[in-house]
């Protein structure tokens, strides 16, 4: 508990959090308020599209937290402080990844609502599970997210390097590996957050449809796909805690 | 106490720290001195455990650091000034370091008042001096009231006033009892500051000595002479005392006797002389010469 207080207190004592919540949501909410304006029919899933938009920031975000203390050296001053590495950094990890969630579910319900008032006609009731887990599960998806972000910011230590990587890996490199013949589409039902967006498909077209179509075919369940991007980012993470142990601060 | 034992950090073929041993007690202030890169910085960081020793141990009364409970009670330490968020405020600095070590939220304005901060507690750290960033790394150095204190090169970059508090200020911590160990690559700085000396060069082990001891061996008296009759008095001196050339004037360097009995002899012998001046020995020569063999990088 008292490692989390730490975090917390650094994290909110800067202001990279603060622009980064507050960009990731105007960017949600003002993509949800401009399709809401000109599609032709709202539905639920449309009010969320913005919310991949936002992750970015999110993963952003999650490496901040993690750089800003290497390229400060605060990082060393963490681990005077706290000599346990692992417990530091997991505490860490925690609460980025619980501001990360908090974003996300203002994210969904923000789009949401923005959408309810520039279109009060169409029809946003969230009444099934599959429209529940579309909008609510964002914050889980954010949280899983900022767990990578801080994973990839621990082994790369620079802000550039691991923003770039996660700005590649999660905007472009997941939805080009489908461009290669054949095996891509295989390929990409095994990417992490392929299966984040699987998870939060309100409709998934059933694996005979997918197929016909060349789409990709998820093998997992939606909560499956959700397990699979969250065991990526757990053991990414690990792999990091045991990098940052060894490594000299 | 601190205490290495073969000490070693290779990075590669480069022996940073090579086989150092030397101890550290309570009480008195020492220093640790040696040429710029002679892996000063490198040993504090082992023994904080930041790094992780190629061989050997550091130890501080007997335990490593990564077995500390709480650290910050036990140790402070100020290797870097600049390890400071700097859009972070000096106190949410400071209380997050206490949280961490559940030291009580009040102290961070008592270690502040201590340096003298009090007033841009609320300011960004970011556009602090460097001056104001010693004293804010000095306050965390002290926020768990440690036995044990260590400062990398604390007074580089800082006004006379500055070196002055931080002088009084170590001297102080260790009348209270305290272990203090502080770098510096100024012999003459060390010289007012520290007791006890242990001096490195290209990460070995050079002398491990009291400051009064160090500076006594190390700078030699000796006497300048100068005669129209140089050749003769050489002949005569060398029986006594060792006896150079100076090599820019030509002026005799005499060792190991007082200069009254050089003018003595020069007298019994009917020897004009044109000077005769003892000379003291610069510590920052004695320094040099002392650490000539291990300095990293010289200067053509």
């Amino acid at each position: 508990m008292t490692l989390l207080a730490v975090e917390r207190i650094k994290l909110f004592s800067t202001r990279s959090p603060y622009w980064c919540a507050a960009l990731a949501i105007a960017m949600a909410v003002g993509f949800s308020a401009l399709l809401a304006a000109n599609a032709e029919t709202v539905s639920v899933d449309l009010t969320q599209a913005g919310s991949r938009l936002a992750l970015v920031v999110v993963l952003v975000l999650g490496a901040l937290a993690v750089t800003t203390e290497y390229r400060f050296g605060t990082i060393r001053a963490t681990f005077l402080a706290v000599p346990n590495r692992t417990s530091a950094l997991v505490a860490k990890t925690a609460v980025v990844a619980v501001v990360a969630g908090v974003i996300g579910e203002v994210v969904a319900f923000g789009s949401w609502a923005m959408a309810k008032v520039i279109k009060p006609s169409a029809d946003l009731a969230i009444n099934s599970g599959a429209e529940w887990r579309n909008v609510a599960g964002v914050g889980l998806m954010f949280a899983i997210g900022a767990v990578l972000a801080v994973a990839v910011g621990i082994l790369v230590r620079q802000t550039a390097g691991a923003v770039a990587i996660l700005l590649v890996w999660s905007m472009l490199l997941e939805n080009l590996v489908g461009i290669i013949p054949k095996v891509g589409v295989k390929i990409q039902a095994w990417l992490p957050f392929m299966n984040a967006d699987h998870f939060l498909a309100v409709n998934p077209p059933s694996q005979a449809e997918s197929e016909a179509a060349g789409a990709v075919v998820y093998k997992l369940s939606q909560w499956g796909s959700l397990g699979y991007y969250a065991g990526i980012a757990i053991a990414l993470l690990v792999v990091a805690l045991v990098v940052a142990k060894r490594r000299d601060a | 106490m601190i205490q290495a034992v073969r000490l070693r950090k290779h990075y590669g073929q480069t022996k940073a720290v090579d086989d150092l041993s030397f101890v550290v007690r309570p009480g008195r202030v020492t220093g640790f001195l040696g040429p710029n890169g002679a892996g000063k910085s490198t040993t504090m960081r082992m023994i904080l455990g930041l790094d992780t020793p190629t061989g050997g141990d550091v130890t501080i009364d007997g335990k490593y650091y990564s077995e500390l409970k709480q650290p910050l009670r036990k140790v402070g330490a100020l290797l870097d000034a600049k390890w400071v968020h700097p859009n972070r405020s000096a106190r949410a600095h400071l209380k997050w370091m206490a949280v961490s070590n559940k030291i009580p939220v009040s102290r961070v304005n008592e270690v502040l008042e201590i340096v003298g901060l009090t007033e841009v507690a609320h300011k960004k750290a970011g556009g602090f001096s460097l001056g104001m960033s010693q004293r804010l790394g000095i306050a965390g150095a002290l926020l768990g009231d440690p036995e044990v204190l260590l400062f990398d090169e604390p007074v580089n970059g800082l006004d006379p006033e500055g070196i002055l508090w931080i002088r009084q200020f170590m001297h102080r911590l260790a009348d209270e009892g305290r272990t203090v160990f502080v770098s510096s690559h100024l012999l003459s700085e060390m010289a007012q500051t520290a007791q006890d000396l242990i001096v490195i060069g290209k990460g070995k082990l050079i002398s491990q000595t009291t400051t009064e001891q160090f500076i006594a061996d190390a700078t030699q008296d000796h006497v300048r002479v100068r005669s129209p009759h140089a050749l003769k008095l050489r002949e005569i001196l060398v029986a006594h005392a060792t006896v150079t050339e100076d090599a820019v004037d030509g002026a005799l360097v005499v060792h190991g006797i007082p200069a009254q009995q050089i003018g003595e002899i020069a007298a019994e012998n009917q020897i004009v002389l044109h000077e005769l001046s003892p000379q003291r020995g610069s510590l920052e020569e004695a320094f040099m010469q002392l650490t000539k063999e291990s300095v990293e990088y010289h200067a053509h």
